[in-house]
């Protein structure tokens, strides 16, 4: 095209297996963050939902639900945390759709770059950008009466343990993204899986009111579980029996959805 | 010295009753352009797909640089440049951005990637539309900026799936003269295409493809050569009354009778006398042609007459 001749090819730098896993896995999260960067409007928008959950039970719901021992407000925390990083953790099924529609996972799959590289990039972007979001929702809560009644670092490992459920969750999330015929599908095979999760837990209101075949459910289940988990270490009261079973239940989703998701990316055509 | 693509009796099946490929067979030599030419659902992308490693066949075997698609896929992978259609830049990302991220993928240290990224960019004249995300770029910057993006690693070997496709002449012509370069340096085409001017121009050889199966091979000039040395057409002023013109031709013509709408095209061996004669023909039978020509036959002529339909009337793809 142009009096310039084509650029010889550079050596490839010589790396390990895992060394160059890692790297290409950084190379893909490097590119998720500067789209989420490019489109802030997706950043606010994923905040603005959990906000006005935040305004809606503070101020709407909040005052009809009695909850023993402890001012609503900080029993609501715990509640919209966990539910603000599962929503978010729908990022990960979109963007790897839209990746998929618009042929960049096409792209990835011509490369002789590590195979879990693409996966292992979006879970790690979304990853950080819960933690983004965990801190705009954490101010919120401030502004609106939330305290902490434990200390920083307790509360410190609430964030870790929320931040390791969504990371589980969103490797599920990648394998839905890679089965939707489209990102907008994505989005809606999302919901009937995270409504009931949340709703039907913990989060919102004491499971003591619930008919015993819900109630059953609702303290049972890992969302609840992780709930109670942060409840416990940012208000206080007994941590142990809900931070074990929380930490076994994130860890064997995600023995559980990252083969899976894996496999999948191995066999989408 | 082995082909730089081979391919042999490949299959893939979509599903229960989709067959994408039919036992697909192919060779392209070093340095040469094939030509892959079909209309949309023949087969074109999905067998670009399994010699880039991203479909794994049913049955078959290939070949791309010498390495086994299947059992070799990262070595193939390490050899080709794949642009095109369904191989996509990212918008969000700046041109700068979209090749740097490729190239260390290929491997390579942030540095050499950014120093080749700009080296690129200004090859493909997009220097200065380099650090706008490339979702602002007309097709045909976006389109080369994509080419770009295949070359990075400068593979011996480029697959180029439709690259011209919704692409302004101009930008066509520019596609085409980076494609002709890469060819006198040495690299091994593989491009597929719906237009039969591109494969005209570009391909040394061409392989037609229909319904997932190869239906003819050849240079551009064989393949025209089958169809004998002119075309006689003659314009009807509606389809019923070309299809019965061509009536009157039928099993006593010596060279093919294709009908397409209301035009009747008719393969002429023998010069100006068989001219004569269809035109009598036609007069005896009370039929008038509002419109006639005589000109060489073009690939779509080709294809036609393999087919029966035209190449560039599309249906769906799978």
């Amino acid at each position: 095209m142009t009096a310039s001749v084509l650029p010889e090819a550079a050596v490839p730098m010589k790396r390990s297996r895992l060394r160059r896993s890692f790297g290409d896995a950084m190379v893909v999260t490097e590119r998720n963050l500067i789209s989420y960067v490019r489109i802030p409007e997706s950043l606010f928008f994923s905040s603005v939902q959990p906000i006005m959950f935040v305004l809606l039970f503070r101020y709407v719901f909040g005052g009809a639900i009695a909850t023993p021992g402890m001012n609503y407000v900080d029993y609501l925390m715990a509640g919209i945390f966990v539910q603000t990083v599962m929503f978010g953790s729908i990022n990960t099924s979109i963007g790897l759709a839209e990746d998929l529609q618009k042929g960049l996972i096409e792209r990835f799959r011509s490369l002789p770059m590590a195979r879990s590289a693409v996966l292992a990039g979006r879970t790690t972007s979304d990853l950080l950008r819960n933690i983004v979001v965990i801190v705009i929702i954490t101010l919120v809560g401030f502004a609106v009466g939330f305290r902490i009644h434990t200390n920083a670092i307790a509360f410190l490992g609430a964030v870790l343990l929320m931040l390791y459920f969504a990371y589980a969750i969103s490797w599920g999330f990648a394998y839905i993204g890679l089965s939707a015929p489209n990102s907008e599908v994505a989005q809606l095979m999302a919901f009937p899986i995270l409504f009931p999760l949340t709703f039907a837990s913990t989060a919102f209101v004491p499971s003591s009111t619930m008919p015993p075949w819900l109630r059953a459910f609702a303290e049972h289940q890992p969302v609840s579980l992780v709930i109670n988990s942060v409840r416990a270490l940012s208000e206080g009261g007994p941590t142990a029996r809900w931070v074990i079973p929380a930490l076994i239940w994130c860890t064997v989703l995600l023995a559980l959805f990252v083969p899976l998701a894996v496999w999948r990316y191995r066999r989408t055509a | 010295m082995s082909a730089a693509i081979e391919a042999h009796g490949l299959v893939k099946t979509f599903g229960s009753d989709v067959r994408a490929l039919d036992g697909v067979s192919l060779s392209v030599e070093r340095g040469t352009v094939l030509g892959l030419l079909g209309p949309n659902g023949a087969g074109k992308t999905t067998t670009v797909r399994v010699l880039t490693t991203t479909l794994v066949p049913d049955a078959g075997s290939a070949t791309v640089n010498g390495f086994d698609v299947v059992r070799e896929a990262d070595k193939v992978r390490a050899s080709i440049g794949l642009a095109g259609q369904y191989a996509a830049v990212d918008e969000n990302l700046t041109g700068r951005e979209n090749l740097r991220m490729v190239g260390q993928l290929f491997q390579m240290s942030r540095r050499d990637a950014s120093r080749i990224a700009g080296e690129l960019l200004e090859h493909f004249e997009l220097t200065e539309a380099a650090d706008r995300p490339s979702k602002t770029y007309s097709g045909g910057m976006r389109r080369r900026l994509d080419i770009a993006a295949a070359l990075v690693h400068r593979p011996p070997v480029l697959f180029l799936d439709e690259p011209t496709t919704g692409l302004d002449p101009k930008s066509r012509n520019a596609v085409w003269s980076v494609v002709e370069e890469l060819v006198a340096d040495g690299t091994t085409v593989l491009l597929t295409t719906q237009y039969l001017e591109e494969a005209d121009r570009l391909a040394d050889r061409i392989v037609v493809v229909d319904r997932g199966a190869v239906i003819a091979e050849g240079t551009s000039a064989e393949l025209k050569a089958d169809l004998g040395e002119t075309v006689l057409d003659l314009g009807f002023p509606d389809p019923d009354t070309a299809e019965r013109a061509a009536g009157l031709f039928r099993g006593s013509w010596p060279g093919g009778v294709v009908v397409d709408g209301s035009l009747l095209e008719l393969s002429v061996d023998s010069g100006p006398s068989q001219v004569m004669l269809a035109l009598r023909d036609l007069e005896s039978a009370g039929i008038a042609a509002n419109r006639m020509a005589l000109r060489e036959p073009s690939l779509d002529d080709v294809f036609l007459s393999l087919t029966g339909r035209r190449a560039e009337i599309t249906e769906e793809e799978s």
